[in-house]
């Protein structure tokens, strides 16, 4: 599993001020402790305060762009302000964050990842909604898979979000979340990869570095590719680093916690 | 009908090493590149080959004793000789680089200086003019300081010293930072702890390019499908992306089948069976992914050669 991080989001305060201030330093010294840390990707995300996403991914990804190489995941909820960031990459193949299982939106967004060369993550969900158990959430899949084939888009540069709820708020979610990613990947052959925003489990809890790190290892177990997390979090990166050598990801050394943290930023996507 | 071959492509590639410099102003010696590869070895087909493995002689700093019949045959006019031995096997019998193996440095084999052995490698390495790997007795502390003297008499040669183990690498390895050269990660034919070395050298501050591997070498007959085993497995996980087990390998085909007892029969109908025994062990190691073949017997030596140029070189046979 790779992590992606998430901390270049205009929801937290100091990026939302950097953001206002134009001020890049705090940006790229969060982008340089992440990757510091582990992180295969970073997540760039202008935050709901923005009045113009568009006008401001560009300079998002520009300052982030200037002090590492990392691939980023252009996460904006507008398609303009997606390809706004698209444009301005200049670096590694980036994702893109995310598009609804609608088809109208998602042929879109296929498009899209063609033209820019991105991989696509796809949410398990439509206008109506989140749905409540595994076999809706697989159904939702399914036809994401499907729209994808159907627009030749590699089905390995998909990815499929089953939608994390936080569990104070919807306890029951969580089993078909892992059920969920435990059955996406016989959805097809190769099957698409699965991501998921870790954090949003704990989500107004106490102990959410617990709580995180406890989902991490589960989901790792239930095939999980990628998880949009809380890198500098050292906890839940001894996890990982734990859980890959437990799943055989990764050759056994007593030196596992120490390799892992320093490897895990070549173990891109392929 | 058109027929497409599946192509087997990994992702990531061994590191390329370089052996031997030479002293400024100096043109006289020759380098070795060996690693390089993104595939299986020899499966040119499927990616890039790498450099072809290379094929070295070893020499020893004592007369060995006791000393087979068939090899105190070809050394024994040259074997009190250390250097003198080691321009026999370049010049005569084509060694690409030449292992110096100090066991009269053993404080129970001779307990030869640090200084002494500092000298011959540096006469080695002077009178060759190839690359030069310099292998310790085995005893950790004489090692450590012998390593220490060699390295410096050697400042800038990229010579191929050691052998480290998790247990014992730091002198050696940082001797080799400063004086600038190679080491030999050693790891008692396990990938665990081959990786594990491979992390501490690392986390030293030492890069995937000044290390060679050494999984330990186990003979015909005495280990070999264990050594085999950890070498293919290292060389797919690194292919995979195991950044710390990027490096090429070097296996001591000649020492270890030696020690079998039958490689010390004949020689029968003019045939050295010790001879054979080092060339099949060599010619198995190299399928495992084996770079840097240290060899003894000069038949040996020359049978493997051949063997690796034929292997590089064969049409495919499809």
């Amino acid at each position: 599993m790779i992590l992606i991080g998430e901390r270049i989001n205009g929801l937290f305060r100091d990026v939302a001020q950097a953001i206002q201030t134009k001020n890049p330093e705090p940006i790229q010294r969060l982008a340089l402790a992440q990757i510091e840390a582990g992180a295969a990707y970073l997540d760039i995300n202008t935050g709901p305060a923005v009045a113009d996403p568009a006008a401001v991914m560009p300079w998002l990804v520009k300052t982030v762009e200037e002090v590492v190489d990392t691939p980023l995941c252009i996460d904006a909820a507008k398609l303009p302000a997606i390809e706004a960031g698209l444009k301005a990459v200049t670096k590694s193949r980036p994702i893109i964050n995310s598009t609804i299982a609608e088809r109208e939106q998602l042929e879109k967004y296929l498009a899209m990842a063609k033209d820019y060369g991105a991989y696509l993550i796809a949410l398990t969900m439509n206008r109506r909604g989140v749905s409540r158990d595994a076999a809706d959430r697989l159904a939702m899949a399914m036809e994401i898979v499907v729209t994808a084939d159907e627009q030749g888009f590699p089905i390995q540069d998909l990815f499929i979000d089953p939608l994390v709820l936080p569990v104070n708020v919807c306890q029951e979610n969580i089993v078909e979340v892992l059920e969920t990613l435990r059955q996406v990947r016989t959805l097809a052959d190769p099957p698409p990869r699965t991501v998921v925003g870790l954090s949003n489990v704990s989500q107004g809890c106490p102990h959410r570095s617990l709580l995180n790190r406890t989902f991490a290892s589960m989901a790792m177990a239930a095939g999980l590719d990628a998880a949009i997390a809380d890198v500098l979090d050292g906890e839940l990166r001894e996890t990982v680093a734990a859980g890959r050598v437990l799943l055989n990801k990764e050759i056994y050394s007593d030196a596992f916690l120490g390799s892992t943290s320093r490897t895990s930023p070549k173990q891109t996507l392929r | 009908m058109s027929f497409e071959l599946y192509r087997e492509s990994f992702p990531f590639r061994i590191s390329e090493v370089e052996i031997g410099a030479s002293a400024s102003g100096n043109g006289q010696q020759r380098s070795l590149r060996v690693g390089g590869a993104s595939t299986l070895p020899f499966l040119s087909f499927d990616g890039a080959p790498g450099h072809l493995p290379v094929v070295g002689m070893e020499v020893w700093d004592v007369v060995p004793e006791p000393w087979p019949v068939p090899l105190e045959n070809v050394f024994g006019p040259v074997a009190s000789d250390p250097v003198g031995w080691a321009r026999h096997c370049v010049e005569e019998w084509g060694a690409e680089f030449i292992c110096l193996r100090l066991r009269g440095a053993d404080p129970e084999l001779g307990d030869a200086s640090p200084e002494a052995c500092a000298t011959l490698a540096r006469d080695v390495l002077d009178a060759t003019g190839v690359p030069l790997v310099v292998f310790g007795c085995g005893n950790d502390a004489k090692d450590n300081v012998v390593m220490q003297k060699v390295s410096e008499s050697c400042a800038g040669r990229r010579c191929l010293i050691g052998p480290v183990t998790s247990d014992n690498y730091r002198t050696i390895a940082a001797a080799a930072m400063v004086n600038g050269h190679l080491v030999i990660a050693q790891s008692p034919v396990d990938v665990n702890m081959q990786k594990q070395i491979c992390v501490l050298l690392n986390d030293l501050g030492l890069p995937q390019t000044q290390i060679v591997m050494d999984p330990t070498t186990g003979g015909l007959g005495y280990g070999l499908e264990y050594t085999y085993s950890v070498m293919e497995r290292v060389r797919l996980a690194a292919l995979q992306g195991e950044s710390s087990l990027a490096s090429p390998m070097i296996v001591f085909c000649g020492f270890e089948a030696w020690r079998a007892k039958e490689a010390k029969t004949g020689p029968a109908d003019g045939v050295v069976q010790g001879a054979l025994w080092e060339a099949l062990t060599a010619g198995t190691l190299l399928q495992a992914g084996a770079d840097m073949l240290v060899m003894l017997h000069p038949e040996a030596t020359r049978a493997v050669r051949e063997h690796i140029k034929a292997l590089a070189g064969g049409e495919m046979a499809i």
